[in-house]
């Protein structure tokens, strides 16, 4: 070897630790960012949950953002049990059930009936029937703002107006769409040849989809359920417009209970009724994180 | 007999959900759209007088408020969303340790419900306790954050809180895009010497055209329908400063009793969501040949 | 095709045939994709329905089993006709492409979930299911799921199922398309020892000719919803209905040389012209439909087994011609050899020792023994 190549040699470690150099501030960045990032995703929770332990008077008179000096669980009890939603005060529990009441019945009805329609469209296709699904799914879409009044004037006519059934039909109504995509989507990657070879081993319509096909959609019954029970769970609108007194869901009950004029403001009280609010939900995110983002993105980019 | 049953199965299967659909769906839509044309007030009245409610709507103030609004948030909405979440995205997709981690933390306000989002951020933007102390304890005495209750100022607010939760969920879905490029394009990009900047942005970002469009659809779909999340953060207000078409249409179905001025703006709804999401599932589900 | 050719193949229907399929037709809304099939099969023949990818064949099969309903004409099955029959009555399995198999249940559910459905005895399901387990050797894997067999494994455990059935007519969709190489050609022996030994009577869809005449005791070929020809193996190998499918049976595939047949006196020859080099004469010793005298451009189908090396011992009879060697393609067995003439590519097959190099002129041997000669216009086989 001659001294020039070690020179050369030489430059290239050089330029090599400089490149290292460079990845490493660049890594060093892109962590930062995201760490700033989660921190701003984070950020609301950590207040809601700081809040809701501490006392009111530490609310008005520290930060918003440490943490509390003695944690009080009591607003978590008054807002389970005794948060006032108007002139009753009660908490939220009462609604709580009302929510799962509701969605339960909602989300398996709207899933068992998204599953037989899906399997029809994707596996026992009829002249019209893309067209059949088209007009379904278009139905996903719609701003519901448009259908609440003739619904509040069907829900009187059925006499169900104000009532949980009520409130479940709309819910069912309005999930079949979302629900008959999932499945068809899913039943669309079936080969078509299995209800082929049903057909020749003798089994009938039922017999295949009880035999063949619910067998193998437990994962797109799981985001399915999922989909469903996060929309009933999170909604609104429907709640608002269709349930009274007694009936209301958890979501509207919270806004009576952060929006009620009566009394002092108590900030750690709506905090806790929020996250209550919220538990159901995140929870179920959580534990099945996969099959949440699965829907979610299911719902929005069809194959 | 049994034969006929055996062949129409299918369809009788379908029947109950499809007609519930035409009855639920374009029945009420259909009846939305003809009361939009009466004098309804309390009450439903169903002689046709022509569009004298939707000349109410375009001379009425608060209408134009709410549209304005609707502009401004539904651009800002779907503009910083997009954005927040392309980046975290290409962030993500560097082969991140704590990839699963992040990704939880950036998506879980989409599993909320918006009346617990509103509820968080009123608190937090809420000009005496919340984020604007914060500065002030800082030494920041002269920092003033009353977005909330500013008139001019409220609607950005909404656009602050709904980013927060929907921008996650854009990340995933150009997550997944990014995560289904081809491979092999990028790997001949990569022995052409073309440096991971250009191939993002010449290669990459340019085939993930249909997701920049399924997340357009989605967020303007969002944008048109939100009320929760005005509802729980400004209740429409200050006045009816944060009025949206779907605030709008609420108060006057169930506070105003005026039926009539419900029934056109939800109809002007309706034209907007149809004139963004029909062309879009007509290109969705037009048939392809394979 | 002529109405004379049509009358010709439509097979006689007797009395013993497993299936006769009559006058069928069949459309989608204005496309034909059937037009007037007449195929009957007596018990014990392997029938293979083989052409090009969209030409039909597989909704000829469906139309079969029951899956599709015809437009027009008859199904018989058993002499007993099929209209308004649903599948599970027609006495027939079906094997099929992606197998279908049933995911989620094992390989012995698999294969009675059929005699389940019919309520066919626990005791005598389990017997037939040995049976078939034994014949297929598959027997160690009844209780896997689908998902855990190979290919080779799935396709034995779809004919398991059709085998319980023991049906008077299998169907099988391109069973072996989905396997490798290697594979089929074991899969595809082990179906034609199956059909030896039990003596079935199969109707087989395939688009790939070799198959086709390796398993076929008759063989239907189609394209566009017609059917081009059919016969045995044999007959559609050496006496091609058309250009088409002389060109789609045979690999390497015919050729099919522009040629021009003249009479002189008793004699007919055919002529190749080519633009470098004379003309090729060569002797043809049959009659030509259509050429009474004088002449007549014709095309010159001759397979490359027929264009051999004029060296070659074992050819006695052949007329020697000169041409220029443009590739030389050696395939262990044979040595495969591109000319050109009359402005085509042909190919040739010559012995594997041959010694032969591109770019130098050999002569070689033209056998016109086995030659078909077909009408440029229609393409119909004229000799």
């Amino acid at each position: 070897m001659t001294d020039h190549s070690m020179n050369d040699h030489q430059l290239d470690e050089r330029a090599n630790r400089n490149r290292l150099m460079k990845r490493i501030a660049l890594r060093l960045g892109l962590y930062t960012l995201l760490i700033l990032f989660a921190l701003y995703y984070l950020m609301p929770l950590f207040v809601m949950v700081v809040t809701s332990l501490k006392s009111l008077d530490e609310i008005r008179t520290g930060s918003l953002l440490s943490l509390p000096r003695e944690i009080d669980f009591s607003s978590w009890g008054k807002a389970w049990s005794g948060a006032c939603t108007g002139i009753q005060c009660n908490g939220l529990q009462p609604y709580f059930w009302n929510s799962v009441l509701l969605s339960i019945p909602a989300v398996a009805i709207s899933t068992l009936l998204g599953a037989i329609n899906g399997y029809v469209l994707a596996q026992w296709r009829f002249k019209g029937s893309n067209i059949l699904f088209a007009l379904m799914l278009f139905g996903c879409f719609i701003p519901f703002q448009v259908v609440l009044l003739p619904m509040a004037i069907t829900l009187g006519a059925l006499k169900i107006a104000g009532t949980i059934p009520g409130l479940m039909l709309v819910h069912i109504v309005y999930g079949i769409g979302f629900t008959t995509l999932f499945f068809r989507n899913f039943y669309v990657t079936i080969p078509q040849e299995l209800v082929k070879a049903a057909k020749v081993d003798g089994a009938g319509f039922f017999r295949i989809f009880f035999s063949i096909f619910l067998p193998v959609s437990p994962p797109i019954i799981v985001v399915t359920v999922i989909w469903q029970f996060t929309q009933i769970w999170n909604d609104f609108l429907f709640g608002v417009s269709f349930s009274q007194a007694g009936t209301q869901p958890i979501t509207v009950a919270l806004n009576n209970i952060v929006n009620a004029t009566t009394g002092v403001k108590e900030y750690n009280v709506d905090m806790a009724a929020a996250i209550i609010a919220a538990l159901p939900t995140l929870l179920v995110y959580v534990v099945a994180g996969k099959y949440f983002i699965r829907g979610l993105t299911a719902g929005s980019v069809k194959g | 007999m049994t034969d006929w049953l055996e062949k129409h199965v299918p369809k009788l299967v379908l029947a109950p959900s499809l007609i519930a659909i035409f009855v639920f769906v374009y029945g009420f839509i259909g009846w939305t759209a003809y009361v939009s044309f009466t004098k309804s007030r309390l009450l439903p009245k169903y002689d046709l007088v022509g569009p004298i409610q939707y000349e109410k709507l375009a001379a009425s103030p608060r209408w134009e408020v709410a549209l304005t609004n609707l502009a401004i948030f539904g651009i800002l909405f779907i503009l910083f969303a997009t954005v927040i979440g392309l980046i975290l995205a290409i962030m993500l997709d560097q082969k991140i340790r704590t990839e699963g981690p992040l990704r939880t933390i950036y998506l879980y306000p989409m599993a909320l419900s918006f009346i617990v989002t509103g509820t968080a951020w009123k608190w937090i933007l809420n000009p005496g306790l919340g984020i604007e102390s914060v500065f002030r304890d800082m030494g920041f005495e002269n920092f003033t954050f009353d977005w909330l209750v500013n008139p001019d100022l409220a609607i950005y607010t909404v656009v602050i809180a709904g980013v927060w939760q929907s921008s996650g969920f854009v990340m995933a879905l150009f997550l997944a895009g990014l995560r289904s490029v081809d491979g092999e394009i990028i790997r001949a990009a990569m022995v052409d010497g073309i440096s991971t900047p250009r191939i993002y942005m010449s290669i990459i970002i340019p085939s993930m055209a249909p997701i920049f469009l399924s997340s357009f659809i989605v967020l303007s779909h969002l944008a048109i329908k939100s009320f929760d999340l005005v509802i729980a953060l400004t209740g429409g207000g200050p006045g009816y400063a944060t009025d949206l078409p779907a605030t709008y249409m609420y108060a006057m179905a169930f506070s105003r009793g005026d039926i009539g001025q419900a029934a056109s703006s939800a109809t002007v709804m309706m034209m907007i969501v149809t004139a963004i999401i029909v062309p879009y599932l007509y290109s969705e589900l037009r048939p392809r040949h394979d | 095709m002529s109405n004379a050719m049509k009358k010709e193949m439509a097979t006689p229907q007797t009395a013993k045939n497993i299936l006769a399929i009559e006058n069928l037709d069949k459309s989608f809304g204005s496309v034909k994709i059937l037009k007037d099939i007449n195929v009957a099969i007596e018990p014990g023949d392997f029938l293979v329905l083989v052409g090009p990818s969209g030409c039909g064949k597989s909704t000829l099969l469906n139309c079969i089993a029951g899956l599709e309903s015809s437009t027009n004409g008859d199904i018989r099955i058993g002499g007993r006709s099929m209209t308004g029959v649903s599948p599970k009555d027609r006495d027939i399995a079906m094997v099929f492409q992606s197998y279908a198999l049933y995911p989620t249940m094992t390989v012995g559910k698999n294969i009675t979930f059929g005699m389940k459905v019919r309520g066919v005895a626990e005791q005598e399901q389990q017997r037939k299911l040995d049976e078939v387990a034994k014949l297929l050797q598959i027997d160690h894997l009844l209780n896997r799921k689908p998902s855990q067999l190979s290919g080779g494994q799935r396709q034995r455990v779809a004919m398991g199922r059709a085998l319980v059935r023991d049906p008077q007519l299998f169907l099988f969709d391109e069973p072996l398309s989905n396997l490798d190489a290697k594979l089929r050609v074991e899969m595809r022996t082990e179906i034609k020892r199956l059909h030896q030994t039990l003596g079935a009577s199969i109707v087989y869809v395939t688009h790939d000719q070799i198959e086709a005449m390796t398993l076929a005791t008759k063989i239907v070929v189609m394209k566009d919803g017609v059917i081009q020809q059919a016969g045995t193996p044999n007959e559609i190998y050496n006496q091609p209905a058309n250009m088409f499918v002389a060109d789609f049976m045979g690999s390497p595939s015919m050729n099919l040389i522009p040629a021009s047949a003249e009479k002189q006196g008793d004699a007919t020859k055919i002529s190749i012209t080519r633009p470098d080099m004379e003309d090729i004469v060569l002797d043809f010793d049959r009659e030509i439909e259509g050429l009474k005298s004088g002449k007549k451009s014709v095309i010159l189908g001759l397979r490359p087994e027929n264009i051999t090396d004029s060296t070659n011992q074992h050819i006695t009879k052949g007329q020697i011609a000169d041409c220029r060697v443009d590739v030389v393609e050696p395939a262990g067995s044979d040595t495969f050899v591109v000319t050109n003439l009359a402005g085509k590519q042909v190919t040739a097959r010559l012995n594997a020792d041959a010694t032969i190099i591109a770019g130098e002129t050999a002569s070689f041997a033209f056998d016109l023994s086995k030659a078909s000669v077909f009408e440029p216009e229609t393409g119909a086989r004229i000799a």
